[in-house]
């Protein structure tokens, strides 16, 4: 394959495992309109967990995966405490807990950068299995991993606390007066949320072969880019099927376009100010447009209407 | 059925703004007692119906309801439970509640069957079950055809596209699935124009009538008071200072209203949105 192939099928293969954390992004930013920040600190503490586990203490690198994956849905425990018994400002709630988690990640691993060197991981353990590229073995446990958290999700919301769940970011008032205990649904929901991006976590380290204290700085942001990038490729259609594939195809648009940019020649350290004026032009547009054709629309005598 | 005993709540103690909502009231339903509630504004009828529903805790005195347990022989067994500092979503299974503001009472952003599924389930643990069962379409599917709007045929459709009107009927329904112990009524018709306003007052009617059930309705409209339930309560300053039920209550006139608040209170009945007429 030519070095072009070779980078764009890294760019749609990291664009899958992080679709796992757009995932949980969606779920806290779509079903329960919540902003979470502890997703910077949870991706990088299922990154730390893992690399642990599989280089330090030779585990398993699924069992290490699924530990990655409880790791962060504490990590969203601790944040959902706070939220909701204590009443902090969720934004405010993940900051704490996303500050916290720098200093847990960097005892967890006990050093800044850990390399997956000569060990087993979930993408060398399938390239053994089948005789797939590194390449190829790593965009099919995200491809795997994807299709089983979606088809998990989609089951979850359509059950008795899923709806419940997205009650409680429709209307709180009302599930509450229907005898739900919000509080705990949201708990829940940041919980599942942050160990997904655990997973996420894990799993990126995997595939790139290293674990690092800053993998997850920004995560939310591209979390964000990812979920409008989605929702302006598939936002025409309606079901809940749809809205969780069109999160990890906005992973993928992203990663792919990340790729691009930086194949182009652009500083791989500013990707963060790319993907930051992204998200703030997608947040900013409507805003503008409304406010524009409303400005437009206003005409002294009244003469178009 | 309902007892309230010593009722007080202050709101914003100790600042520029304090506000006693609630000054010691009492009162005490019967099953199947269907009382509208009056009073100027500020007089306490929100807050006392938001009280019993437990959206914020009370200073002082005591809330209890009646619940039916069952014994192990088969037998009803009637206890009486102190909700005043049960947490309000636990409270929820004794309560079915309709807003004035017809968005407050549903989700649009989800289906119509999908908002009666959530109300179905009101004081029942919510598992990993499924959320809407293939039996209960068919029960939402009768339940909708009773209102009468044409609403069992867009079962499916999302709850935001649906009029205020609609809306409200809706969750009438919806608070009425599960039968509570008590309904409560906060102005539910005021949103809403004076026809669409008439329906869902008529399906109110119906639906109490029908399930016999115990109902707390807070009006602005004295005809209504007057001509609705068996009972009427007054409300001023946080206290109730006029109840009155049966035949005397029947021969009443709005007339006889203003007097009687303007004897009581010493001013002048004063509500902006009251209807006298």
């Amino acid at each position: 394959m030519s070095a072009f192939l070779v980078q764009m099928q890294g760019a749609v293969s990291q664009g899958i495992l992080w679709g796992i954390m757009v995932l949980g992004v969606y779920i806290t930013y779509k079903v329960l309109d919540i902003a979470d920040l502890t997703v910077d600190g949870s991706f990088a503490l299922g990154g730390c967990v893992c690399a642990l586990l599989v280089v330090e203490k030779g585990f398993n690198p699924f069992l290490a995966s699924m530990l990655a994956l409880l790791a962060g849905a504490l990590a969203g425990l601790v944040t959902g405490a706070l939220h909701t018994a204590f009443d902090i400002p969720a934004i405010l709630a993940g900051i704490l807990t996303q500050l916290g988690l720098w200093s847990i990640n960097l005892r967890v691993m006990g050093k800044s950068n850990t390399p997956f060197l000569k060990v087993d991981t979930l993408v060398t353990q399938l390239s053994d299995l089948t005789g797939l590229s590194n390449g190829w073995a790593g965009l099919a446990v995200g491809a795997v991993v994807a299709v089983v958290i979606i088809l998990l999700l989609y089951w979850f919301f359509g059950t008795e606390l899923g709806s419940a769940m997205r009650a409680t970011g429709n209307n709180e008032d009302m599930i509450r007066a229907l005898g739900c205990n919000t509080r705990i649904t949201k708990i829940i929901a940041l919980a599942l949320s942050n160990g997904l991006v655990g997973l996420s976590g894990s799993l990126v380290a995997q595939q790139q072969k290293y674990a690092d204290i800053g993998m997850g700085t920004g995560a939310i942001v591209i979390g964000l880019a990812a979920i409008v990038i989605g929702d302006v490729l598939m936002g025409r259609a309606v079901s809940f099927w749809a809205k969780l594939i069109s999160a990890v195809v906005g992973s993928i648009v992203y990663f792919v376009i990340r790729a691009l940019v930086l194949r182009i020649g652009l500083d791989a350290n500013d990707m963060k100010l790319f993907s930051a004026i992204f998200v703030a032009l997608a947040l900013c547009i409507p805003v503008a447009m409304s406010k524009w054709r409303l400005h437009k629309a206003y005409s002294e005598d009244g003469g178009k209407l | 059925m309902l007892k309230i005993s010593n009722v007080y709540k202050t709101f914003n103690k100790g600042t520029i703004n304090e506000k006693r909502a609630l000054n010691g009231i009492d009162l005490v339903l019967k099953d199947g007692d269907f009382v509208t509630v009056i009073g100027g504004n500020g007089a306490g009828k929100s807050t006392m119906l938001n009280m019993i529903a437990g959206v914020y805790p009370i200073d002082a005195g005591k809330i209890t309801i009646d619940d039916m347990l069952f014994t192990k022989d088969g037998e009803e067994n009637k206890i009486e439970v102190n909700i005043s500092r049960m947490p309000e979503h636990s409270r929820a299974k004794y309560l079915g509640r309709v807003f004035q503001d017809p968005m407050k009472g549903t989700a649009a952003g989800m289906e119509i069957q999908e908002n009666l599924a959530l109300a179905y389930r009101r004081g029942r643990s919510r598992g990993l079950k499924w959320g809407v069962t293939k039996d209960e379409k068919e029960f939402y599917h009768e339940k909708l055809k009773s209102l009468g709007l044409g609403l069992e045929d867009r079962m499916t459709s999302k709850v935001g596209l649906l009029s205020g009107g609609q809306r409200q009927a809706l969750t009438l329904l919806m608070a009425t699935l599960q039968q509570p112990r008590l309904l409560m009524l906060d102005e539910h018709t005021a949103a809403l124009d004076p026809k669409t306003a008439r329906t869902v007052l008529e399906l109110t009617e119906k639906i109490i009538d029908e399930n016999h059930l115990t109902a707390l309705m807070v009006t602005h409209n004295m005809k209504d008071a007057i001509r609705l339930g068996n009972r009427l309560i007054m409300m001023h300053e946080g206290k109730i200072i006029y109840d009155i039920s049966g035949e005397e209550k029947k021969s009443l006139r709005v007339s006889d209203l203003l007097a009687k608040f303007e004897e009581v209170s010493g001013a002048e009945f004063a509500n902006d949105r009251m209807m006298l007429a």
